[in-house]
């Protein structure tokens, strides 16, 4: 019984770096789809901006805020980092729907880097989304004092974001195993988060089941995160907790993803 | 191990149950299936869908555990090391398995990186590849634009780029047309001498497998039924089966008739029909008509049939292709 004497393959790093560059070459090869995630967040801006401008009015409305503007950029952040990577999964269907699954499985590729591959590949997509998003902002008359720190934290929180809620597609995806059933629970799930969190309109004028759900929504952890971060005196005390359950959150559900694969190769 | 100490792949007594969907018994794919392939050679499973061929590579190519029984492919033990495993394999599955929004050359380049291969050998082999598929000319096209005669011979390709010891090719040729099922036949036992691979090959049919395998496994209901060579297979199934249609109460005489005739055999009579194989069933015919008009046997209809993988189902199996598929 001889040892194997193949060439030693890459590690989990490596391999996760073919498959982001892959599914980043496919990206730019469909510039349709490549300049509408990069356009959709930018409606939504202008959109929600426009159509819940009249709450800022409100009596309370998040007075320690400027602009309506100022006040729903973090939103959207989130928003689209969170609609985007509800879509991650549907990469490994189409994978399984041709044999590229079958044929990654039974190569030396490790199944942490293929999750690694697809999150990755989604924060690259979160990051240019947040700073289209922040960009249109400072050009539509936005400020933000926190700088080029609070900047800085919003990147972070919609990574994690993105990480948290493209694992648990990736996860759904290999469970599902069907790309109708996969877009349609991940719909159910993404629009009620949005909406349980403060990401357009200020919790503490929602009812408080609602605020009190939204303390527990990653979505409302991100936008809080970023929201204070980008004011002139940030609330750390309000912003670091909810980074680090997120960044807590992002690593529980990245290995969840990653057993997901055993049931899914149980029922291959 | 010393009975395979020179079989690159064997399986042992494997079992794989599938849970049933909702309110359906569980199914059971593999029951008991035993193979073995010594290293160079080709094995062929032969057997309709569903008799747990396509199983048997998924679990041989680690994608998926057995209930029980055991396996190892190059000398690993594929339970207990499938990572070691996964360096010594190539695996062509059924579905088409390049990716549709690469080029030819970059799934290429892709697939050997993946196996540790430095850029410029994987770029070399790419190009060797490419050129020995004839695909030189749509390399640097995405694989979407192929035709699916092309995108097949990628998937060869793709399972052969990091030089595998063991090549698992599940039903390489299903939907293509003829011309492209023999080009793909031709390349690939072009390469399996040239790269020395062992293969473990999974089809439906017969002339594919007499083609391509050193042995062939005949497999149904997930266990493996009757196993050779083609030769031993064909011996048994050898020239054409010759079907007269005789008054039912003359069968006898048609019996006694046809068994004292030179160059028929395994003749046999089931109600007004009367069969034998004959080496070439046309030239028999003359004989046939000549033997049973002078037995005094009038003959109703005669009909000649060429070997088909339903004969050997019929005689492994006990019933017919169609039936068990």
């Amino acid at each position: 019984m001889s040892a194997p004497t193949a060439v030693r393959p890459g590690g989990l790093v490596r391999h996760a770096e073919f498959l982001t560059a892959r599914a980043t070459r496919a990206l730019w090869r469909q510039p349709a789809f490549a300049a509408a995630t990069l356009v959709q967040p930018i409606i939504w801006l202008l959109l929600f901006g426009a159509l819940f401008r009249p709450v800022a009015e409100l009596p309370g409305f998040a007075a320690a805020h400027g602009s309506y503007l100022e006040f729903i950029t973090p939103g959207v952040v989130a928003m689209t980092a969170l609609f985007s990577s509800g879509w991650a999964g549907t990469g490994y269907i189409e994978d399984m729907q041709r044999g590229v699954m079958d044929r990654l499985l039974a190569s030396p590729v490790r199944r942490g880097a293929m999750v690694a591959g697809t999150l990755a590949y989604q924060a690259l997509t979160t990051v240019l989304q947040t700073l289209v998003v922040v960009g249109i902002a400072l050009l539509a008359g936005a400020r933000f004092p926190g700088g080029v720190t609070g900047v800085g934290v919003t990147l972070l929180a919609a990574v994690l974001l993105s990480v948290v809620v493209a694992s648990l597609s990736d996860a759904l995806a290999l469970l599902l195993r069907q790309q109708e059933a996969l877009i349609g629970i991940s719909q159910f799930i993404v629009l009620p988060l949005q909406f349980l969190s403060s990401a357009v309109m200020d919790t503490r004028l929602s009812p408080g089941w609602v605020q009190a759900v939204a303390r527990y929504n990653p979505v409302d952890w991100a936008v809080v995160a970023s929201r204070e971060a980008l004011t002139a005196t940030p609330d750390w005390g309000a912003a670091w907790p909810r980074l680090a359950a997120l960044a807590a959150l992002a690593v529980v559900m990245a290995a969840l993803a990653t057993r997901a694969f055993r049931t899914y190769q149980r029922s291959l | 191990m010393s009975s395979s100490s020179s079989a690159a792949l064997v399986a042992t007594d494997l079992v794989k149950t599938y849970r049933g969907r909702r309110g359906t018994p569980p199914v059971r794919a593999l029951d008991g299936l035993s193979i073995e392939a010594a290293g160079g050679s080709v094995l062929a499973l032969l057997g309709p869908n569903g008799a747990g061929k396509s199983t048997a590579v998924r679990v041989l190519s680690t994608l998926t555990r057995p209930d029980s029984g055991s396996a190892a492919v190059a000398g690993v033990d594929v339970l207990r090391a499938p990572s070691a495993v996964r360096r010594q394999i190539g695996l062509v599955a059924q579905r088409p398995s390049a990716d549709p929004m690469a080029t030819g050359r970059e799934n290429l380049v892709l697939a050997a990186r993946i196996q540790g291969w430095t850029t410029a050998d994987a770029a070399a082999r790419a190009a060797a590849l490419l050129d020995r598929f004839a695909l030189g000319a749509a390399a640097d096209r995405l694989v979407k634009t192929w035709s699916g005669g092309m995108a097949r011979k990628l998937d060869v390709a793709l399972g052969i780029v990091h030089a595998p010891r063991v090549l698992f090719l599940d039903e390489p040729t299903t939907g293509l047309d003829p011309e492209a099922r023999a080009e793909l036949w031709e390349h690939i036992g072009r390469l399996t001498a040239e790269e020395q691979l062992t293969v473990l090959l999974t089809t439906h049919y017969l002339d594919e497998a007499d083609r391509m395998a050193d042995r062939i496994a005949i497999v149904e209901s997930g266990r493996v039924v009757v196993g050779g060579t083609p030769e031993q297979l064909k011996r048994e199934l050898h020239g054409d089966t010759v079907v007269v249609e005789v008054p039912p109460a003359r069968s006898g005489d048609a019996l006694d008739a046809l068994g004292r005739l030179p160059g028929l055999s395994a003749v046999s009579a089931d109600g007004p029909t009367v069969r034998a194989r004959a080496d070439r069933g046309a030239s028999a015919v003359p004989a046939v008509l000549t033997a049973l008009e002078a037995a005094g046997v009038p003959v109703m209809s005669v009909t000649v049939a060429r070997p088909s993988l339903d004969d050997v189902y019929l005689r492994h199996v006990g019933r017919t292709f169609r039936a068990a598929a």
